[in-house]
């Protein structure tokens, strides 16, 4: 694994059991994401695209096949173990946004941080950090239902960058959006990436949002299309 | 955990109407059972207030059988009898048969040694033993009805009639006595101005209170008393006063049992309502649970903030419904001082209500932490 290598897939497989039959989601992947990548993962439905994503972000497990993130096994880690690597070294973005909607956006930012040993005023600081990132210092005390799509998102954004993760998955970030607040958005993936450094990897199906990206890779029946492989 | 709290408040309160409901059910069920445990200890007669070294030798048939007076004596020769006095049940009413009175018909020169946690300044005590019309009136009784020392009273018996045809007797208050077990609701007088006055019986007694020389013999000096009587044509039955009280509230049925079925069956019903507030709102909230185990929260954490949450909501239930069910047994206590004078709600029940808050929200906990802790973070984000 090349040092500046973050993500690095070696024949990994998925299969689900659906009654009786298996189904064969994605087949031997190799893939090496280099660290300040920002790739896009574009395929018709049910290509395995979010199943790669959630792979990659340790929230499945891989059938076969090893996944190294930053220098660490992760397919071979427990649950725990999973959740406390997530915690620190990635960042979700989700096409609902997924936020907690009982909370407002400072809290829901602060949520990452409660796994922590930050205090109370150290939480609020990031979070108020975060949110000014995204642009929505004014909107520290709205509730989510109180927030446009686009504000919704931005600080599910917030959220994901909070703790410094190392890697930014982000799935259909823009597909709930219309098309000025997902440019909105892209921009700021954008900006995380140039500016911060960041390595995100965003499942899309639209060619205009994968546009932004400086690299795409095409899945299809669950292989990287020949043209796109690492 | 104090940091998860703000999310355990805004998770109870997404729903108010429901968690509100929720919580008034649970404060009426704590509510029913502290009134029941203060009603159930009322009613079975305090039998831990009863003296450890006392025991009370009444008619083998019933309390309500008297016994001849002469027993009082021959009980005092029994062997382990450190000293022995009688009591007779008079049915006292003042003015109105809403004043029901718990006047009773003792031998007065030995009442004190036999009741010594019951206090009476040496004035009064000597006035009383002098004064066969005298009556000792315990302190709640004399500021209910603003008795004084000096004060005449006509007290009319629901048992007794007078020689003359009458059934009320003059009593003169002479001592207000205050007791240690809060029993401050007596009137007791001398039995010999019953005994003398009363047409029905003459030289009998209702039961006899005797203290032991050794509480570690109190069976033995029972059964010494019981043997005395056998055979004849009045036989006694001894027990210590703790199952004497007992006994006498038994007579009204096996009411503590009752009572506790009822609140058993209020608290299950409690059980399945608390249970399915926490299902439904778990299982509305699957997804937000997933997006907290994708932000690295464990299964395990989880668990314990669904088990806090369902401790949170019984909690508040709980204690509002034990600090009414306070609050209602003290308003209670002054009307109904006349039938139970030690009304109060035991201590003991918030310690068992602690107990329950626990339990039942553990219980109600059980099936949505179940639920909370093993779904897969893929499958529920799929459905969002």
């Amino acid at each position: 694994m090349s040092k500046d290598t973050v993500v690095r897939l070696r024949g990994v497989a998925k299969d689900y059991r659906r009654g009786t039959e298996t189904v064969h989601v994605l087949h031997a992947l190799d893939l090496d994401i280099p660290a300040g990548d920002f790739l896009a993962l574009m395929g018709p439905s049910g290509s395995g695209k979010s199943t790669l994503l959630n792979l990659i972000g340790g929230l499945d497990r891989p059938t076969a096949g090893t996944i190294e993130i930053a220098g660490q096994r992760t397919d071979t880690m427990g649950e725990g173990e999973l959740g406390r690597w997530r915690a620190g070294h990635v960042g979700f973005v989700f096409q609902m946004y997924n936020l907690l909607p009982v909370l407002s956006a400072q809290r829901n930012v602060e949520l990452p941080l409660l796994l922590t040993s930050l205090s109370a005023s150290e939480r609020r600081q990031r979070a108020s950090a975060a949110l000014a990132l995204v642009g929505l210092s004014e909107r520290t005390r709205h509730k989510p239902r109180e927030l446009s799509g686009g504000q919704e998102q931005r600080v599910g954004i917030a959220r994901a960058i909070v703790s410094d993760p190392t890697l930014l998955l982000c799935d259909e970030p823009t597909g709930d959006l219309d098309r000025k607040s997902g440019d909105e958005i892209l921009d700021l993936l954008t900006a995380l990436n140039q500016r911060q450094g960041k390595t995100i990897i965003m499942v899309t199906h639209d060619p205009h949002a994968a546009a932004r990206a400086s690299r795409v890779l095409h899945l299809n029946k669950g292989q990287l299309s020949p043209e796109a492989a690492a | 955990m104090l940091k998860f709290l703000p999310l355990l408040w805004a998770n109870l309160n997404r729903k108010r109407l429901r968690t509100g409901l929720t919580v008034a059910s649970i404060v009426v069920a704590f509510l029913l059972f502290g009134l029941m445990q203060t009603l159930r200890v009322a009613l079975t007669g305090s039998p831990e207030l009863a003296g450890v070294d006392r025991l009370v030798t009444m008619h083998k048939v019933s309390i309500v059988q008297s016994l001849p007076l002469s027993y009082l004596t021959r009980v005092r020769a029994v062997a382990g009898v450190k000293v022995a006095s009688s009591l007779d049940w008079f049915g006292g009413v003042y003015q109105d048969d809403r004043n029901q009175i718990a006047a009773m018909a003792v031998d007065a020169p030995t009442f004190f040694e036999v009741y010594n946690e019951y206090s009476l300044p040496a004035p009064q005590k000597d006035a009383w033993l002098k004064d066969r019309a005298g009556a000792i009136v315990g302190r709640a009784l004399a500021e209910r009805f603003g008795w004084q020392i000096g004060d005449t009273i006509p007290l009319r018996s629901n048992i007794w009639t007078r020689r003359d045809g009458t059934n009320v007797w003059p009593m003169k208050i002479v001592g207000i006595y205050s007791a240690e077990n809060g029993d401050n609701q007596g009137l007791y007088f001398h039995y010999q101005y019953l005994n003398e006055s009363r047409a029905e019986i003459r030289d009998m007694i209702g039961w006899v209170v005797e203290r032991v020389e050794d509480p570690d013999q109190s069976a033995e000096v029972a059964r010494r008393i019981d043997a005395l009587f056998a055979n004849s044509s009045t036989e006694t039955k001894t027990a210590t006063e703790k199952a004497f009280i007992q006994g006498f509230a038994n007579q009204m049925g096996n009411i503590g049992a009752l009572l506790s079925a009822v609140a058993g069956a209020v608290f299950f019903t409690m059980l399945l309502v608390t249970a399915n507030t926490m299902g439904q709102s778990i299982r509305e909230r699957l997804s937000e649970i997933a997006v907290l185990k994708t932000l690295g929260f464990s299964s395990a954490g989880v668990t314990v903030m669904v088990l806090a949450e369902a401790l949170l909501l019984t909690a508040m239930g709980g204690v509002i419904g034990l600090l009414l069910a306070s609050a209602a047994t003290k308003a209670l206590a002054v009307s109904l001082q006349q039938f139970f004078p030690v009304l109060g709600m035991p201590a003991k029940t918030y310690a068992i209500g602690a107990l329950l808050i626990l339990l039942l929200g553990g219980l109600a906990a059980l099936l949505p932490c179940w639920q909370a802790g093993r779904f897969k973070i893929v499958d529920a984000l799929r459905r969002v």
